[in-house]
């Protein structure tokens, strides 16, 4: 498989602080990578790097090959690199439609308004909000906002697409559903990085798993391997995570 | 086009008709009210369309009205005039737009305050070009008879009220409308889904720029006399906000109405409450935006009627 997504060496600092250590990390195509570590050790911040809201401070970023340390983010955007926010980030006055909308529209240049209303649509029926397609954003519950978040990143036609805590604050049968809908979208050619806490998910979901830890990897590979690492176990899963699934 | 829109375009048209109703008095009132809707809806471009509250209005009056008064003062004719002050407000805006627009807020407000301080500035001290504070005397365009005069001036303003109106109305109902709405409620967002937002920043400030500047240009031609404390008169800038908020952000048609309503007020305050008519406006304003925050648009039609019957 190609490598989709390089960093190299990428730091980010905020003052004193570094956020992200010489982190160097390569994503293949087609899979499905989580992302998972403590409060704080940087996982989105290495979003919002690769997806240039914070821009690294040093290192470098290749998206299909092409440098993209530098770009804007709606350039990023552009180039098919697309997100969900841990916070939902949705238009508030707007429909749920024209939210989609909106993505469809901005991302590829010369999509008309109508074209990106009808492509809209497609995505609303995928995610299962078909039946809100006229109400404003600010009305939906938390559940469906996530949803249309997600909707929103896809509407963009992604070639890499990061979940930021898709799941957090969903009840099981809303995170049951959230799951179906990622294994359908990377089975539809996406490559997915995503952050997630609940390792359940992680551990159905994904083919591989990078960990960060005060801004440096300190682990990155198949999901059975990492979570019996001593290092991963010491500073996130903890001793007791480790115990009740045998492996401490 | 939206039924809003449509009641706007056939509202602006009507006021076409006011020669055939009044005199040189009417008349002035009308370009007036011209000038104060095209400066509302302008300023709802960038203030009530993409939620960055501009007080720069009277900075591209006043480069509307000296450009066009150091044209005219050239023998450049009035029709070539006015669309090259538009055009200079417009290239202005843009640049600077892109480096004021960073600023968010309170920030960004102040900000384009003091562009009206520095261009009045300039223009105080570029005395060779401008007259400086001793002000620039304009030639006369239209001819000596007042109401033929006051017919022409008139219609020059209404003529660019017209084209304002359709550009916004364009505006509203475009992508450019759709991605300032998507800045407005929430610019972070906007950006990660693609949106250059600088780019369409800078283009509404433009656009809400240059009808401002072709105003003025109108203006300097109708007044024949110009100084920097006339049109760089700060009031430019905060009376299209009053009428803006009176009408109800965002819409053009609500805004056109608040700027229609404020000049009404102002006139029947004016003249009835002379010594101190200003108090007198401004409680009044504060009266109708604590009691209607959102506007005129907030009312609704069916509900008025309902509380007009008393049911």
């Amino acid at each position: 498989m190609p490598e989709i997504l390089k960093l190299d060496n990428v730091s980010r600092r905020f003052g004193g602080l570094y956020a992200l250590r010489d982190v160097t990390l390569g994503i293949d195509s087609g899979e499905i990578l989580g992302l998972i570590g403590p409060n704080g050790a940087g996982k989105t911040t290495l979003v919002n790097v690769v997806t240039a809201v914070t821009p690294a401070t040093s290192g470098r970023v290749a998206f299909a090959g092409e440098d993209i340390t530098r770009v804007k983010s709606y350039q990023a955007a552009r180039r098919g690199l697309s997100r969900t926010f841990q916070v939902v980030q949705p238009f508030p006055e707007m429909s749920a439609l024209d939210n989609v909308a909106a993505a469809a529209a901005f991302s590829r240049p010369g999509t008309s308004l109508h074209a990106a209303r009808d492509a809209a649509r497609e995505h609303l029926a995928f995610v299962g909000l078909e039946g809100m397609a006229g109400q404003s954003a600010a009305t939906l519950t938390l559940a469906m906002r996530k949803r249309l978040e997600l909707a929103k990143a896809l509407a963009m036609r992604p070639r890499l697409l990061f979940l930021d805590e898709v799941n957090a604050g969903l009840n099981t049968a809303e995170v049951e559903r959230a799951t179906g809908l990622i294994h359908q979208i990377a089975k539809s050619g996406v490559t997915i990085v995503m952050i997630e806490h609940l390792m359940k998910v992680v551990l159905n979901v994904c083919t591989r798993i990078a960990v960060l830890h005060n801004g440096a990897l300190i682990a990155n590979g198949a999901p059975r391997d990492v979570i019996k690492d001593s290092a991963v176990i010491e500073a996130y899963l903890g001793q007791q995570y480790a115990r009740r699934h045998g492996h401490g | 086009m939206k039924r809003s829109d449509l009641i706007l375009i056939v509202l602006v048209l009507c006021l076409a008709a006011l020669p055939l109703a009044g005199g040189a008095y009417t008349l002035r009132l009308g370009t007036m009210a011209a000038m104060s809707c095209i400066l509302a809806l302008s300023w709802n471009v960038i203030g009530g369309f993409a939620g960055y509250p501009s007080f720069a209005a009277a900075a591209f009056f006043g480069l509307g009205a000296y450009t066009t008064g150091i044209l005219l003062g050239y023998k450049v004719p009035l029709w070539l005039s006015l669309p090259i002050a538009a055009g200079l407000s417009f290239a202005l805006a843009g640049l600077l737009g892109a480096v004021l627009l960073r600023l968010r807020g309170h920030y960004f407000a102040i900000a384009s305050l003091a562009l009206v301080e520095v261009l009045r500035e300039i223009v105080n001290h570029a005395t060779d070009l401008t007259g400086g504070g001793m002000g620039l005397n304009i030639p006369v365009t239209a001819g000596t008879d007042i109401m033929a005069d006051a017919r022409f001036f008139f219609y020059a303003m209404w003529l660019v009220l017209l084209v304002t109106t359709i550009a916004v109305i364009a505006v509203s109902s475009s992508r450019l409308g759709f991605g300032l709405s998507c800045i407005r409620q929430n610019e972070a967002a906007s950006q990660m889904v693609g949106l250059n937002t600088t780019l369409y920043k800078s283009i509404a400030f433009g656009l809400s720029a240059c009808f401002v500047g072709a105003a003025g240009g109108v203006y300097a031609a109708w007044v024949h006399y110009i100084d920097p404390t006339d049109v760089f008169d700060i009031l430019y800038s905060v009376k299209p906000i009053v009428m803006a908020l009176i009408g109800g952000l965002g819409s053009s048609l609500g805004v056109m109405i608040g700027a229609l309503l404020y000049l009404v007020l102002e006139e029947v305050v004016w003249r009835n409450y002379i010594q101190f008519h200003s108090a007198v406006l401004g409680a009044l304003i504060i009266a109708l935006l604590l009691f209607l925050p959102h506007g005129l648009t907030s009312l609704r039609g069916g509900l008025l009627l309902r509380r007009l019957r008393g049911a």
